[in-house]
Parts: structure tokens; sequence; C-alpha cells
């Protein structure tokens, strides 16, 4: 079966981040780029489908510039066949709508039978994609996933999703959406040898003409980025255990009317 | 109505909306007075459920109640909710943020060609527009945002807003319109109950007790629950000591965890590294009791005790019990 997984690259965790000139975006320089951790969950899943079944092919695709040829080669390390790029400046000011056309006519063109996304990327934290893709391709989706099993004729796919109080168990007909949470897996490091053959192999440029062409205006835009506001200045309580803890105890309920 | 505001309900899957509606209600009352429509996809609502979204100021509720609404499905969801918004052209589609609503809602908002702002923090109507204020970047900056066309569809962050005050003997006119239900496509098999702690859950609790690699042990967060259980706090975890197996996952807080924005916020024996932060800068107060006067933890609390947690917390838990009884 072909597995489709969807990547985004985003700022490491770590990394410092500055508002750029125009106000709406994040200034490039000095940041560390990482493929979104849950996207890593969503390739590791897709690996170990195929570890299992003894064939398959697993794509792995990202929409962004230049940069993240990176990620999407990382990816082709861990263990991806191959790779599309989805590569165009027309969708620089992609939402998340834009992005899930994109992907959609990209799965469509490959007639992926499942496709495996990141529960949410960790810069924007939308989580909206896998939702949408699952909309514009008619197909069913399950959220925030902790485990899944494909059955042995590849018609569908048993996965058990995680909402407040438990986990809900479904049988999705294939093809289907599946959006990782963390828990699903421990992803691989790529080995030595993973890296060397990623070099081999192939990363797929698309442009938006290649994909049916003009590129809708995005639904939601940013109109501005600002620093959080600071917060007042925090306290060190003084004293022995006993004593201090009274005090944050009256502190508390006095001051903060926390309690 | 055309161009209300609509409140997807959350219900806690037993007839009755859950009180985070209240302030998804209360916040949409500020921003559109006397257009508030709660809108109810549920297999069965109570009256009392009903009752409640009148008090808190729905002006309108527009019941789908259909046994296919059990368990959610997004296809089943979206295909009704969008026929009902069809002839109803909403202006505003908001919905707390919860694991179904989050993808709910965005499957809506692709079914409506239209935009989506998540895990909002806050709303502004400027002219015609609304403009949404959302953290990003592990909640390092905020980012605001706005719709090219109605409806605007947003989520809410729990604990943020202001919740609407019930009104004791305000009623909401109940509508039942008829939608089609839509053929699942998805098959329900089972559903596996998480072992109950007794204490809050971690995104709705108005009081969180974080433990982080301090903690030393899984066999010490028992001391937290008893702490939890004298402030009615929900007892969460930082990914350090997730990651070490002494937690599940469910527990943790964070960028890869669940973000958390209670009234008052107390972390034992956590650094503070930024991706904890992005899971609960936004609580209002933050406590950190920490060994090391070093951790970053203490640069964003607004009280701080440099000490070893399992001094600090057996004091900490009599001293609220003594004010607590009082």
């Amino acid at each position: 079966m072909k597995i489709l997984v969807t990547i985004k690259q985003v700022p490491d965790t770590a990394t410092q981040v500055k508002i750029a000139a125009d106000g709406k975006t994040i200034d490039p320089t000095g940041i560390t780029w990482i493929v979104s951790p849950y996207d890593e969950f969503a390739v590791e899943e897709a690996l170990r489908i195929k570890e299992k079944r003894g064939q398959g092919e697993v794509v792995v695709v990202s929409l962004g510039p230049d940069r993240v040829k990176e990620a999407l080669r990382s990816c082709l390390a861990m263990g991806c066949d191959r790779a599309i790029h989805l590569n165009d400046p027309a969708w620089a000011a992609a939402d998340t709508l834009v992005t899930a056309r994109a992907l959609a006519a990209v799965i469509e063109q490959e007639s992926a039978q499942l496709v495996l996304c990141g529960r949410q990327a960790i810069d924007d934290d939308m989580g909206a994609v896998t939702a949408q893709l699952a909309e514009l391709l008619g197909w069913p989706c399950a959220y925030w996933i902790m485990e899944e099993t494909i059955d042995a004729d590849a018609k569908s796919v048993r996965a058990a999703r995680q909402v407040e109080g438990g986990l809900e168990v479904f049988d999705l007909p294939l093809p289907a959406v599946l959006a990782a949470q963390k828990g699903l897996n421990e992803p691989r490091y790529p080995t030595l040898k993973g890296i060397m053959g990623a070099k081999k192999k192939e990363i797929k440029d698309l442009k938006a003409s290649d994909l049916g062409g003009a590129v809708e205006p995005p639904q939601l835009s940013v109109v501005g980025l600002q620093a959080l506001p600071p917060r007042p200045p925090g306290r060190i309580i003084q004293g022995d255990v006993p004593t201090a803890v009274k005090e944050l105890v009256r502190s508390l309920r006095e001051d903060a009317k926390a309690i | 109505m055309p161009g209300a505001f609509w409140c997807i309900v959350e219900d806690d899957r037993n007839g009755s909306p859950k009180k985070v509606m209240a302030e998804v209600i209360g916040e949409a009352a500020r921003l559109a007075p006397g257009r508030v429509e709660a809108v109810w996809l549920t297999d069965k609502a109570s009256e009392a459920g009903l009752k409640q979204l009148g008090e808190w100021g729905a002006a309108r509720v527009l019941l789908l109640e259909n046994a296919a609404f059990a368990p959610y499905r997004s296809e089943v969801w979206v295909a009704s909710a969008a026929e009902l918004a069809g002839k109803e052209s909403p202006r505003a589609i908001l919905a707390p943020v919860t694991s179904r609503q989050r993808e709910f809602v965005a499957r809506l908002a692709a079914r409506l060609g239209v935009g989506l702002a998540a895990d909002s923090v806050g709303f502004a109507l400027e002219g015609d527009k609304l403009v949404a204020t959302r953290p990003v970047y592990a909640g390092k900056l905020l980012s605001k945002v706005t719709w090219a066309k109605a409806p605007w569809v947003a989520t809410l962050r729990p604990n943020v807003f202001r919740p609407a005050e019930s009104q004791p003997g305000k009623t909401a006119s109940v509508e039942r319109p008829t939608v089609t239900a839509a053929g699942a496509l998805m098959k329900f098999v089972e559903r596996r109950e998480e072992v109950s702690t007794g204490l809050p859950e971690l995104t709705e609790a108005e009081t969180v007790i974080s433990g982080g690699r301090g903690m030393k042990g899984p066999e010490n967060y028992v001391i937290l629950e008893d702490l939890g259980r004298v402030i009615g706090a929900a007892v969460g975890a930082s990914r350090a000591a997730v990651d070490a197996g002494w937690r599940p996952h469910r527990f943790q807080i964070g960028q890869t965890g669940r973000t958390i924005s209670p009234k008052l916020y107390l972390g034992f024996g956590v650094s503070g590294a930024i991706q904890h932060l992005a899971g609960m800068r936004t609580s209002k107060v933050i406590v950190a009791i920490n060994k090391d006067p070093e951790a970053p933890i203490f640069k964003i609390a607004d009280y701080g005790i440099v000490a070893d947690l399992f001094e600090v917390v057996p004091e900490l838990t009599k001293e609220f019990k003594k004010l607590l009884e009082k």
C-alpha cells in the first residue's frame, strides 16, 4: 500500500524567534529548523506499517520554501522512499486551507491509501490540516491517535483516538487520514546508512501549476505578530520551609486571590 | 438567525454542556450581545442542560438531536452542521478547545471554505472584522489573525475567557431544525476509560499542580495527588517526567502535551524548559518550588520558594487544609 506522510518544517523549540521587519513573519536569521515533532511520529508509524506488511511505499510531502528540503531529507534518512516538495512562492501566504488543498491534490495524484499527519505543527499550533485534508478528500479521519492496526487486506484501519477521559477505538475504511499523537511510537534516529542512502533518493519539486494551477487566496491572514506582554516581576519567598509556605498560602489567598 | 454568533456545545456525553461553555457563551455575548446561539449536536440533551444554556445567555438553542451524533465522528457532524450553517448564515462559529472540537471545526471550516483560528486567547471587533489573538512559536509570540469572509470559525482556549454568569430564569428558545444526518464512514468499536484519579481534567481545571524531574520517581506523585484533593486541582507532569515513564502521556503539560491556562499553576521540581512554558505560560498565577535557584521557571513565576519539594508539599497540604477548613 502507498502511505503518504505530510510534514512541516518548524523552528526548534529552543530557538529564539524574532519578529521580522514586516511585523507579520519571523526573522529567519539564526533559526534552527526541525521536522515538527508530531510529524516524526507520523513518519515512524508509516515506516512501521510498511515494515510490518513487508511491502509498500512511504512518500513524504511538505509545503514550504527551499529550506524545507533539509526536513524532507531527514525523513528520507529515517527510511521514507521518496519525497515531494511543494515549492512555489504562490503558496507563501498559505493558511491551513490553502495548504490542505495543495496536499489533497498531491494525495489524489499519488493515489495514496493512507495519509498520516502529525497532530499539529508546533510553530502555529493550528492543528487543522489533517481534518481539512479529510474533508477535501471526503475521507474518514481520526485525530490524536495512540495506536493503529491495518487489517490484512488493507481495506480498513483500526485506530484508537485520545479523547478526554479515555480512548475511543474506530474502524475506518481506507483510504483514511490519521493524526499522530505523542505516545503512538518512539521515532527512530536515522542510521549512517540511512543518511547516506537519503542522498540518492528522489525529492520531486512541484509547483502550483503541477497541481491544477491557480492557488486560491488564504481565508485567514496574519495581521501582525507581537511579543508577549511581560509578566509582572515575581517574588521569591524567603525563610525556612514552614514560614515560607505559610506566607505563600497567605499571598495566594489574600494578594493573588487564587485560592 | 443571520449574523448570529454560534457557540458549538461541548457536552459531558451525558446530556449536559460542559462548564467551559459558559466561557464561550460569555465571550460571544461580549462580541455580539443578543445574537448568541448555542448549536448542540448530541444523541441526547437533558432538560437541565438546555436550561443551563439559556441561563448562561444563549438567546436560541439549535438542537440537533440524533443517535448518529454519538460517538462523535467528524464526517457525520460536519455534514449536518454545514447544512444548518447554509440555512442560518451565522457570522461566527465558536467552540472550546477539546480533542473533538479541534477536529470538528477545522473540518467544518474546510467544508464552508472559510478560515479557522484555533486555540484563540482573545478577540476584538475592528470595524466589520474580527481579529483573533493566538499564541504561536511555543507561546513566545502572539499572532493576530483575521478572516477573509464569514463565518469566522475559531476555537477558544479554556480558562482564558471570562465565563458568563448564570442568570436564573433566563431562557433560550429551543428549536429542533431538521437536517440530514449523513451516513457514518467510521465504525465505533469500543471506548476504553482511563483509570480515574478522581481529580479534575487537566485542561479544564482551575488549579493545576505539575511535577517535574525533581519528583525523582513515579511513586512520589501520590503527595501531589493528596495536595490536589485538598485544593481540587488536576495533577500533571513535565515532559522529563513523562519521558522517564513516571506518568502517562495524557498528563504531560507542554508543547507536545496539553496546553493549560488555569487560575493557579503550582510547579514542583519543574525546571521550566521552553517546551513546558509553551503549555502553561498563560496561567494566571504561577508558583514554582525548586531546589535550584537558577531554574528558568522562577523567571515567569509570580511566587517562588527555593527549597526541597519533599519538604514543601506536605507543609503546603497541611496549610491549605487548615485554610479551607475555616
